[in-house]
């Protein structure tokens, strides 16, 4: 359990002339659930693409051999797709690797009528289809998830189903997740690590040693009213 | 079947069907529309070639290639709206097209001709088409995944600058052998009509280019066949037959949502 699966140092990134992240150094375990933190414009999102490589940066980012990373982007809803004429069997067909039958990843994702395989992208509700996005990144058998807000343009029960299902995920499969949420309850609850990040200040640990009153505020600006409540 | 209105067929089919397969990714791109000014971008090289009297698609291309250049590297002086630049490029170019264009032939290089492609022409269109056709297949489902998500698309280790590199030297291609066919006025609706129509009738991206491959041969036969009985312009009437079954989709979609509600 104690091997580093991800090994960030002195990362710094710089989008057009703006710095969005500097000199940041972290370390992600195999078998971690790290939820990033911070309030809007902070560089999450920056800081997990750039993890995938799809931004340029300045330091050190290593990522363990046996890391297969699997990503779920933010903004993806049904709403983007409701004019496409695309079946989920053949929105999986699109995925260069895949290994086995999508009804295999579906079911992961508590989906087990065949018959999804036949809708169209665009008609599943919020919760389906992000379930079904979370198959479709799951059919090439990652060991490492990461998320960005897996939760955007679901209701509230969606949110606690998805929310589950990754925890489950995160158990059964023994799986590294790194993902970021706006939901304190749910970093309190799930992650095994937090990353706070502002522009100006980062914090990284245990839940219980960073969400703290005063860790809060100085990250967000402003008081945070939040209850804690550890599992 | 007279050997020049056989020609004419099998170069009008290649160029439809490879046209209306492109489509679909245009189409769902939002770029259908993109086809009409690069179609007048070419008006300069169509009049060269009317001038000079060698092919017209061989005159259209590179004034494309140089339009899309030109484009290409306006947005990054000026990073003003593609689309934007686009009119500016393309206006330009049929105001210069038009400087020297003898007014005589301007109605050929507005809606075609395609009774003027000779054998060495139509082997030339046929062969390219079948060519373009496979590197659209090749790049399909790619392309499909860019449109959806890029940052999937970049997980999925695809390059996704080479692919739309790719699709757009696709797309100058299709418009230079479409300009001869059918003129820089109708090359949009050579490209769009097919895949609007096969759009209404379909649900999965299968019969989606199915479809619109279809509807792309069936549009020129049907054109060059009214063109045969009546003698009016093929061009015209192979847009015209387009549009007819784009008219006839609408309908059977509206009585297909109707018969489900």
């Amino acid at each position: 359990m104690d091997t580093n699966i991800l090994e960030v140092k002195n990362l710094s990134v710089k989008l057009g002339q703006e710095k969005i992240i500097n000199n940041l150094s972290f370390n992600v375990k195999k078998g971690e659930f790290l939820t990033i933190l911070g309030p809007n414009a902070s560089g999450k999102t920056v800081l997990l693409k750039t993890l995938l490589d799809i931004f340029d940066y300045s330091g050190k980012i290593v990522w363990s051999k046996k890391a297969e990373v699997g990503y779920l982007p933010q903004g993806l809803t049904p709403l983007k797709v409701k004019n496409f004429p695309l079946l989920v069997e053949e929105f999986f067909n699109l995925k260069k690797n895949k290994f086995g039958d999508p009804m295999e990843f579906l079911k992961l994702v508590g989906i087990t009528d065949k018959n999804i395989l036949k809708d169209s992208i665009g008609s599943l509700s919020g919760g389906q289809f992000q379930r079904m996005l979370l198959a479709w990144v799951l059919s090439s058998k990652p060991n490492v998830l990461l998320f960005d807000e897996p939760t955007t343009g679901i209701d509230t029960n969606g949110e606690k189903t998805v929310y589950s299902l990754l925890h489950d995920l995160w158990k059964k499969e023994k799986m590294t997740i790194i993902m970021i949420t706006h939901d304190l309850n749910i970093v309190s609850k799930y992650s095994t690590n937090v990353l706070c990040m502002s522009r100006d200040n980062v914090y990284h640990g245990k839940p219980k040693e960073i969400l703290l009153p005063e860790i809060l505020e100085e990250i967000y600006d402003a008081p945070v009213k939040y209850y804690q409540h550890y599992h | 079947m007279t050997q020049q209105l056989f020609l004419s067929l099998i170069s009008c089919v290649a160029v439809g069907a490879t046209a209306a397969y492109l489509g679909t990714l245009m189409m769902e791109k939002k770029m259908s529309l993109v086809a009409g000014p690069l179609g007048h971008l070419a008006l300069p090289g169509v009049a060269l070639g009317l001038i000079y009297g060698f092919d017209i698609s061989l005159g259209a291309f590179p004034f494309i290639i140089l339009g899309i250049i030109i484009i290409w590297l306006l947005e990054i002086l000026t990073h003003l709206p593609t689309e934007a630049l686009t009119a500016i490029v393309f206006a330009t170019g049929v105001a210069a097209a038009f400087l020297f264009l003898p007014i005589e032939q301007a109605e050929i290089a507005l809606v075609g001709d395609i009774e003027s492609i000779g054998l060495q022409g139509a082997i030339i269109t046929v062969l390219l088409s079948i060519f373009i056709f496979f590197v659209i297949k090749k790049i399909f489902s790619a392309m499909i995944l860019i449109n959806i998500s890029e940052d999937l698309a970049k997980i999925e280790k695809i390059n996704i600058k080479k692919y739309n590199f790719i699709y757009l030297m696709a797309i100058a291609i299709i418009v230079a052998l479409s300009v001869k066919l059918v003129g820089t006025l109708l090359t949009a609706a050579l490209i769009a009509l097919p895949a609007a129509t096969a759009k209404n009738l379909s649900k999965s991206i299968k019969n989606y280019t199915i479809l619109s491959f279809v509807f792309g041969i069936l549009a020129p036969i049907l054109g060059l066949a009214i063109f045969k009985s009546t003698g009016l312009p093929a061009g015209i009437l192979i847009i015209l037959s387009g549009a007819l079954f784009f008219l006839i989709s609408v309908f059977v979609k509206h009585l297909l949502s109707a018969t489900n509600n």
